[in-house]
């Protein structure tokens, strides 16, 4: 084979179709742009942040409620998006923040995906009453809005980043495995599954080799939807005091704590991280969109 | 259809009582109510009768017996806090919640339609392409920050709008409305415009694909090229194809819209059932709670079932023996 | 007595002609009603007054009925509906009612309504928030004619007058047949006090007209509103924009503004509420007490006294106050508030020291601090989250590695009770120190009622007797002395670290005046209007 006929093949290969295909939108390179910043930022918190936010002992409640740009007390470091009223330098608060919010996205979505890609798969594959089993709960799931299921699971566990995680993952893998039953069932019926199975290649070869893979394009799409989904609602739920803990404030608590002082005109408590998560939603859904008309050609535009 | 309807009940009894033993676990498991409720002299004695008082004294397989007896005669049980029926404190909010959900549900509709059928006739305008960036902001903004934003600018900043509440209330066939006044609106509006927000942005999406989708259709592509004005074309052709997927989203959303109330009434301090609800969870108020999702599941369930009865009205091809989702 | 009797007598009867006139006056529609409108900041759920012994229910319960002892913007016992009570012998009590005094319905007061509604309490089988603690201590109750009572209790018991200003006192035949829903729906609902029912819509607005045979001070008001703004910022909005004339609990953020605005006023005073910290003193392991690597400690420095005052130095009260209570509080060096019965004066504010709470700290064995987790709520006191972190931050300070965990309340005060914890805020409001003693630093002893709430467990016999010497002494001067002594002695022990008083705000239009109240209830007939 020639150097040109691999390069060729190369070209018709659907990863690269698909990455030729993402960047026709400037728009969604812009937001794949801006989610590897905010990602990085989140990722490199620790030696981007002027401070430990959630280290009581470099906190100094003297330096509470300072706007932006003020100085500390000590004259040490300048707070260039000011301070919240125990004295968090807020930028340093919002790193933070984002980094719980990529931590919970990811981890709660990967779970989530884990769980019910494999219920779905099981189910679409085998069917019979597991199948029915399965899809009754799957209905009952999603016949309740996602905000009670969480809520109520908080309301049992109390708060942490592992409970916040749980209760998402409860109230999420439910979109996973309806998909990928739905797309399992129909490439079970299918040709090279049937060749497959008369090989006799084992069961698990033939789920995990040949069904999972063309099950993927549309679990990514939902994937990438529910990170943004996953984190606007563990910022919604710590809104409502029901996520984490005081002393290590995620965006959403960050805001609630900024709620009080809207009224007198200490607008940056609440303003900052409304935008941060604000700008972490967007890049993620402008993703999610190109990838949906990415992965799947039905919707691609013509 | 009778046979349909019937199948569909029998399924929505079964989540009923499935989500109510698994409400009432949970529920449980939280915590006792009695330390918040009993006073701070009391003695052990006074503890035990006031457990008996409320029942806590039992098993919890015997509590839920027997809530689910009398739940089936339509008694949800007694607030713990408030001492009169758990349903009635929830049907006495239930209208503001309502009147918040459908004026938001309204604005979603009325300006999410116009909207997406202007973006999907002209894709490649800058006007089409500005509305479809704004429906991904829109998708991206979190509710309850935008609730804080919109109340610092009208309420603190411009002084516009109240911060809150839901103002005076104009009664209607004993419904208490706040749409009637313009006082009534003036409360209304800040919230109702919060909640709207994200469906707003779905109904602009799902309408301008679908009247993408139609414009490619044979038929339009047909009737476009006999000579049919541009108006006929949209309002007989792409109308009706978006219509059943605007329906579904209308009655699926409805009721998230009414369970997400929950953060824009306690931002707004609307005094809807959702800010009973939390109030309930933080009191440890467990009929409250109980009965307050059992609602919201029968909400849900009888959304569907009309979802899908006017599905079948739209359009005769939806099968009736399917599961109609 | 007898002349203050007369005198109100005189007085209804003045009232009646001038409502009679004021009533003509309406009919010409010459004179418009004088309304005051109250945003209140806590739901009143029920109007039964022996139903839910809640705060807001009882305060706005005050303005229906009344109760045999009343309590003073002070905390201080008045005389009510009793014009005056002795202790006849060490067991049995006194009660001498007034005369003349007439329900909403026009009937008159008498010895039976009042045996017909201390019994009701304990009645009310189903009540989620009794007020049974305060008729239990009687044990047998006697009417000796229509205007006198006599009272038994088992024991010596000297708070009986206290406990008695709590129990409402209602109509026996308005009551007698019915049922919780009647006091809501309106019919049952005849008291004796300066306000008659008009409506009530719970959860949102309760509608009062003035009683105009009421027997005390006429109430300046036609009518009163009271609406439920239970959430900040509508709260003070409906007051900006003058839908309410009268705000309870003023958001602390907006403190500041409003004392700017020339609109409206704003009264601030300390009261009952105190603060303070339990520490575990019980266990020999501490669950939240570690190393400074974070393993749990083999042994518990809180049970060493030094510790226990070296963590109180390590507090700055006053910038604890300032900052994270933006001044809406005072610091603190007993349980009980200023002024109210059993409050030593002696014992003085704990100094911030760092230095020797250092010095203290290594005295002790702990020359590098250790770690300790400090709970709180959330949602319960003024700024309490903030005031636990700030808390943390300052023993951080002296070398003890302090960790934050706050809560809701509904997990909270189980877990709390539970003595789960080794550090953790309570706030206490009560109107005589024995009482606060007896729940918050007496020797637990469920079955009697004692160290209900003394989640640390603190306990000293010495202590003790001198709470039991005080609640047994029917002489008030005798009984407020031994109280002062058993705080002092307990405090001496650090039995639990004092913070702060919290102070009440009511935000008020300009030409009104309200003084505030200690116990934080906000009363229509004591706001006045000033020119």
């Amino acid at each position: 084979m020639s150097a040109a006929d691999q390069a060729a093949v190369m070209r018709d290969h659907p990863l690269r179709r698909w990455i030729r295909a993402y960047a026709d939108s400037r728009l969604a390179l812009a937001g794949l742009g801006l989610l590897v910043l905010i990602v990085a930022a989140a990722i490199a918190a620790p030696w981007l942040a002027p401070q430990n936010p959630y280290d009581l002992m470099q906190l100094d409640m003297l330096d509470g409620r300072l706007p932006p740009g003020s100085v500390s007390g000590d004259g040490e470091l300048r707070y260039l998006l000011g301070t919240d009223a125990q004295g968090r330098d807020m930028l340093s608060a919002i790193l933070y923040g984002l980094r719980i919010s990529v931590v919970v996205g990811v981890a709660a979505t990967l779970l989530a995906l884990l769980v019910g890609m494999t219920l779905g798969l099981v189910a679409g594959y085998f069917g019979g009453r597991f199948d029915a089993l399965l899809m009754r709960v799957v209905d009952i799931q999603l016949a309740f809005p996602s905000i009670l299921t969480a809520m109520i699971l908080l309301a049992l566990f109390g708060q942490g980043i592992d409970k916040i995680i749980i209760a998402l993952v409860a109230s999420q893998w439910a979109y996973y495995a309806r998909t990928t039953r739905s797309v399992a069932m129909v490439e079970a019926d299918k040709a090279y599954i049937e060749a497959a199975r008369l090989l006799g290649l084992s069961t698990l070869r033939i789920v995990f080799r040949h069904l999972l893979p063309n099950c993927l394009p549309p679990l990514m799409v939902v994937a990438a939807l529910q990170v943004a989904a996953a984190i606007a609602l563990e910022a919604t739920l710590s809104f409502l005091g029901l996520g984490l803990p005081v002393t290590e404030p995620s965006l959403g608590l960050l805001i609630a704590n900024g709620f009080q002082y809207l009224y007198s005109g200490r607008y940056w408590i609440s303003l900052f991280p409304g935008l941060a998560l604000l700008l972490t939603l967007l890049a993620l859904n402008l993703v999610a969109d190109q990838l949906r008309d990415v992965l799947n050609p039905r919707l691609r535009k013509s | 259809m009778p046979f349909f309807i019937l199948r569909r009940c029998l399924q929505a009894v079964n989540v009923l009582v499935v989500m109510s033993l698994l409400v009432f676990a949970g529920v449980y498991a939280i915590g006792s109510p009695l330390d918040l409720l009993v006073d701070p002299q009391a003695t052990t004695e006074d503890l035990a009768r006031a457990a008996a008082a409320l029942g806590l004294d039992q098993p919890v397989w015997v509590q839920y017996g027997r809530f689910l007896s009398r739940a089936l005669g339509g008694d949800l049980g007694d607030s713990f806090i408030h001492g009169s029926p758990a349903i009635g404190l929830i049907l006495a909010r239930l209208p503001a919640t309502l009147e918040l959900a459908v004026v938001a549900m309204l604005i979603a509709v009325g300006l999410g339609v116009p909207l997406g059928l202007w973006a999907g006739l002209h894709p490649d305008t800058v006007g089409g392409r500005t509305i479809m960036a704004g429906s991904i902001v829109g998708f991206s903004l979190p509710t309850f920050w935008v609730g804080l934003m919109l109340i610092m600018v009208f309420s603190v900043q411009l002084g516009w709008l109240p911060a809150g509440g839901r103002g005076p209330t104009t009664e209607l066939f004993g419904l208490p409305l706040s749409v009637l006044s313009v006082e009534g609106w003036r409360h209304l509006i800040l919230p109702a415009t919060n909640l709207a927000l994200f469906k707003l942005a779905l109904i602009i999406r799902l309408t301008r694909s679908g009247t993408r989708e139609a414009l490619q259709q044979d038929y339009v592509r047909f009737a476009r090229a006999k000579g049919l004005s541009t108006g006929r074309v949209v309002g007989v052709h792409v109308l009706k194809n978006i219509l059943i997927p605007v329906v579904t989203v209308v009655g699926m959303e409805f009721g998230s819209l009414v369970a997400f109330s929950v953060v824009t009434e306690s931002i707004f301090a609307w005094p809807g059932m959702g800010k009973l609800l939390l109030d309930s969870i933080t009191q440890l108020d467990r009929p409250v709670v109980l009965a307050y999702l059992l609602l919201i599941v029968l909400l849900y369930i009888v959304i569907n079932l009309v979802v899908d009865l006017v599905y079948a009205l739209l359009d005769p091809r939806v099968g009736r023996g399917g599961s109609g989702r | 007595m007898v002349q203050l009797a007369s005198g109100t007598q005189f007085g209804a009867h003045w009232v009646r002609v001038l409502a009679l006139v004021l009533g003509l006056w309406t009919l010409v529609g010459t004179t418009q009603a004088a309304a005051l409108k109250i945003g209140l900041a806590a739901e009143v759920t029920t109007v039964d007054p022996h139903f839910f012994n809640t705060g807001p229910n009882n305060a706005f319960l005050h303005h229906v009925f009344d109760s045999l002892v009343d309590v003073d913007a002070d905390g201080r016992l008045i005389s009510g509906l009793a014009e005056s009570w002795v202790a006849v012998d060490a067991t049995t009590w006194e009660f001498r009612l007034r005369k003349g005094v007439k329900f909403h319905d026009g009937s008159e007061l008498s010895a039976e309504d009042v045996l017909f509604s201390l019994a009701r309490p304990a009645q009310l089988t189903n009540s989620p928030g009794s007020y049974t603690s305060y008729t239990k201590p009687i044990v047998a109750s006697q009417a000796v004619d229509r205007y006198t009572v006599r009272l038994r209790t088992a024991t010596p018991y000297g708070p009986l007058p206290l406990d008695l200003s709590s129990i409402f006192i209602v109509s026996k035949k308005a009551v007698e047949k019915t049922g919780t829903e009647q006091f809501n729906a309106g019919p049952a609902a005849i008291g004796t006090g300066p306000f008659r029912l008009v409506a009530f819509h719970k959860g949102e607005r309760i509608e009062l007209a003035r009683h105009e045979a009421y027997w005390g001070v006429r109430p300046e008001w036609d009518t009163v509103h009271f609406r439920v703004l239970a959430s900040d910022a509508p709260r003070l909005s409906a007051l900006l924009a003058g839908d309410v004339d009268l705000i309870e609990a003023v958001p602390t953020a907006d403190l500041a503004r409003l004392k700017t605005n020339p609109r409206v006023s704003v009264t601030t005073r300390t009261t009952w509420r105190t603060l303070f910290w339990h520490l575990d003193q019980f266990r020999d392991r501490s669950p939240y007490v570690t190393d400074l690597a974070g393993k749990p400690l083999d042994r518990n420095p809180l049970k060493d006294v030094r510790v226990r005052r070296a963590i109180s130095k390590a507090i700055n009260r006053q910038a604890l106050v300032e900052r994270s209570l933006e001044g809406r509080a005072v610091a603190a060096s007993n349980i009980n508030a200023p002024g109210i019965f059993g409050y030593n004066s002696e014992i003085a504010v704990e100094a911030y020291d760092p230095a020797g709470a250092k010095k203290l700290l290594a005295e002790a064995g702990y020359p590098e601090g250790f770690g300790l987790t400090l709970h709180g709520p959330n949602n319960r006191y003024i700024n309490d989250a903030q005031v636990v972190q700030t808390v943390a931050q300052l023993l951080n300070r002296v070398g003890i590695r302090a960790k934050v965990e706050t809560l809701p309340l509904s997990v909270y005060f189980g877990k709390a009770r539970a003595s789960e914890y080794s550090m953790a805020l309570l706030g206490w409001g009560s109107l005589a120190s024995d009482f606060t003693l007896r729940s918050i630093v007496g020797t637990p002893d469920a079955d009697r009622g004692w160290g209900t709430w003394n989640w640390g467990r603190y306990s000293n016999p010495a202590v003790d007797a001198l709470v039991q010497s005080a609640l047994e002494s029917v002489s008030p001067e005798q009984r407020e002395d031994f109280a002062r002594q058993a705080a002092k002695l307990a405090l001496d022990d650090v039995a639990v670290i004092p913070s702060h008083h919290q102070l009440a705000s009511w935000g008020l239009r300009k030409g009104l005046k309200y003084d505030g109240r200690v116990d934080e209830f906000t009363y229509a007939h004591e706001v006045r209007s000033v020119k």
